[in-house]
């Protein structure tokens, strides 16, 4: 166990009588891309918030890197090395592309509480920063304000400033939504490269994106994991066929 | 230069150039007139800190004003009577300079904002703005039942505090001290809002989630931001105290934090000089329209709501366009 990078350990969480997460034990390794998938409702999301440190878990303990991280907050997890994209594009809308990978960069770099030097044409900001947005496609819309760029292009600075933390883990929620077939194409490249730097937990809805890039598929169907296994094993479960697949189908 | 850059140089030569038209038309009252602009617009710029910069609409920054208020004429009135303002443990006397007015000013209103920031920010939106109004009633009503310094009919020094060698009573000569004050808080907010600080300030107002989730604490920034910007505001109140040689409650009631908020709303939010505009355009309404009628508030109303309906970046706004961040 010693590879893990990412361990939740009997995670459980109620919003009142509902079960969002039921005893969810799930470890990250290095270099692989764990999937998460379930359906709607399955308690994906809220377990990427306890793992993220936006949500408390009721029970249970998170370790990140050996390390027991349950108690810390959002921001502490952050600067350990745990970089998450959110499933609705959560960005500074006001500032440009760039800015919003700046914010990332500086906050790697440790030194917020700087009063005087101009941040916006500091170099030490804009050229690591340039080079996320360019590995994310977006060197061109690098002014462009976060509200003004496309669906899609929102998708990819998600990636561009969570690669700028040079996490040790990354959680993507759904990185894919609704970024069309050439988008996930290109985005489903990305990742693949990306698991040599960071393990990646990524929660997805297009199967097509999970099966290409999965080393592990997890299972989560209300709040439990039915199953963890590679793709081939995930894709003959039968009881991953009735819980997900085939309800996808229909 | 930006357009923008522009609009600001010519506020500031017209601020200066006010006072000096008057001097030489002999129309003292109109230097008074420009000093409380100045004093007004540094008050602003405090505030517009964090309700600009910060997005955190702070009810409460009269407290800070009238904390500087009182700092300012605690220590001259104590001085002008020769009297210590404590005696035990160590001997504190008071003071008719006004460089260690300031300071004193600065760091009482910045000791009092760290409380109440810590305590406000743990809320947001409509809570934040109640508690830092009833933080500045608490203190207001403190001032008010307090008969030591004055109490509700509040304190006044015969004389106003000295500056080494310049003759502070002089209306030009203090006008320029309060000049002076204000640019170099200015060319600080500047700085201060275009560093990475700032970056992760106007970051926080945006979207609170993301600056966490890149690993910056948004509460560590605002209360920095809150504490900085009351620093700002006191010293603005140690000035109109001086300007007045008087401090009163009136200094920290909630219509006092009102009309800073004013200053900075009809000015422009988040532009470095829209507390500037925003006092110059008050005063000069108060100033016009207060000969008019006593109703003169009602217009004031009016313009507000046409600024908030229309134009909302102000003043400056209306002239140099939406805010870029550049």
């Amino acid at each position: 166990m010693s590879e893990a990078v990412l361990e939740l350990d009997h995670v459980s969480k109620r919003f009142g009588a509902l079960i969002v997460s039921d005893d969810v034990s799930l470890t990250l390794k290095r270099g692989e891309i764990h999937a998460l998938i379930g359906p709607n409702g399955a308690g994906k999301s809220t377990l990427i918030k306890q793992i993220a440190g936006e949500l408390a878990p009721d029970a249970g303990t998170i370790r990140f890197d050996g390390r027991d991280i349950t108690d810390l907050d959002m921001a502490a997890r952050a600067r350990l090395g745990l970089a998450r994209s959110f499933q609705v594009s959560s960005l500074a809308p006001e500032f440009t592309a760039m800015q919003n990978v700046m914010l990332a960069v500086q906050a790697v770099s440790g030194r917020t509480f700087a009063f005087f030097k101009p941040a916006l044409k500091d170099a030490s900001l804009i050229e690591p920063a340039m080079i996320y947005l360019t590995r994310t496609g977006l060197e061109e819309r690098a002014n462009v304000r976060a509200a003004d760029l496309s669906h899609g292009e929102r998708r990819q600075l998600e990636i561009g400033i969570a690669l700028a933390l040079k996490p040790r883990a990354f959680l993507l929620d759904e990185p894919m939504a609704g970024i069309g077939a050439g988008g996930t194409r290109k985005l489903t490249e990305l990742l693949s490269g990306l698991r040599a730097e960071a393990p990646i937990l990524l929660i997805e809805h297009d199967m097509d994106a999970v099966f290409a890039l999965a080393d592990r598929i997890s299972v989560l169907v209300y709040g439990r994991i039915i199953t963890t296994g590679s793709v081939e094993e995930i894709r003959g479960h039968p009881e991953v066929r009735r819980a997900y697949l085939g309800e996808e189908a229909s | 230069m930006t357009r923008e850059g522009w609009i600001n140089l010519c506020l500031a030569l017209g601020l200066l150039a006010a006072p000096l038209i008057a001097v030489a038309a002999d129309e003292i009252f109109y230097v008074t007139l420009a000093t409380k602009v100045a004093i007004f617009a540094l008050a602003g710029a405090g505030l517009n800190l964090v309700l600009g910069y910060g997005g955190l609409i702070s009810l409460g920054h009269a407290a800070f004003f009238g904390l500087g208020g009182y700092a300012a004429g605690i220590l001259a009135s104590q001085a002008q009577n020769y009297e210590p303002i404590a005696s035990w443990p160590i001997t504190i006397e008071g003071t008719t300079q006004m460089p260690v007015i300031w300071l004193v000013a600065i760091l009482v209103s910045g000791l009092a904002a760290l409380p109440i920031g810590a305590l406000s920010l743990r809320t947001a939106g409509v809570y934040f703005i109640m508690i830092t109004l009833a933080f500045a009633q608490m203190i207001y009503y403190f001032a008010v039942s307090w008969p030591a310094y004055g109490g509700e009919d509040g304190l006044s020094f015969y004389v106003r505090n000295q500056f080494p060698g310049l003759n502070t009573l002089d209306p030009l000569t203090f006008f320029a001290i309060c000049y002076v004050i204000l640019m170099i808080v200015l060319a600080f907010c500047s700085h201060l809002t275009r560093s990475r600080f700032g970056l992760a300030l106007e970051g926080a107002r945006q979207n609170e989630l993301r600056l966490a989730s890149v690993g910056i604490r948004p509460f560590r920034i605002r209360l920095s931001a809150f504490v900085i910007s009351g620093m700002i505001t006191g010293l603005a109140g140690a000035l109109y105290a001086d300007l007045n040689r008087f401090v009163s409650p009136a200094m920290l009631s909630w219509h006092t934090s009102g009309e800073i908020i004013v200053f900075v709303i009809l000015g422009g939010v988040a532009r470095l000089y829209g507390p500037v505009a925003g006092a110059m355009l008050y005063i000069a309404l108060e100033f016009l329209l207060g000969g008019v009628s006593e109703h003169w508030q009602f217009l004031l109303g009016l313009l507000l709501l046409l600024v908030v309906l229309f134009a909302r970046g102000g003043l400056i706004g209306l002239l140099a366009g939406e805010r870029r961040h550049v």
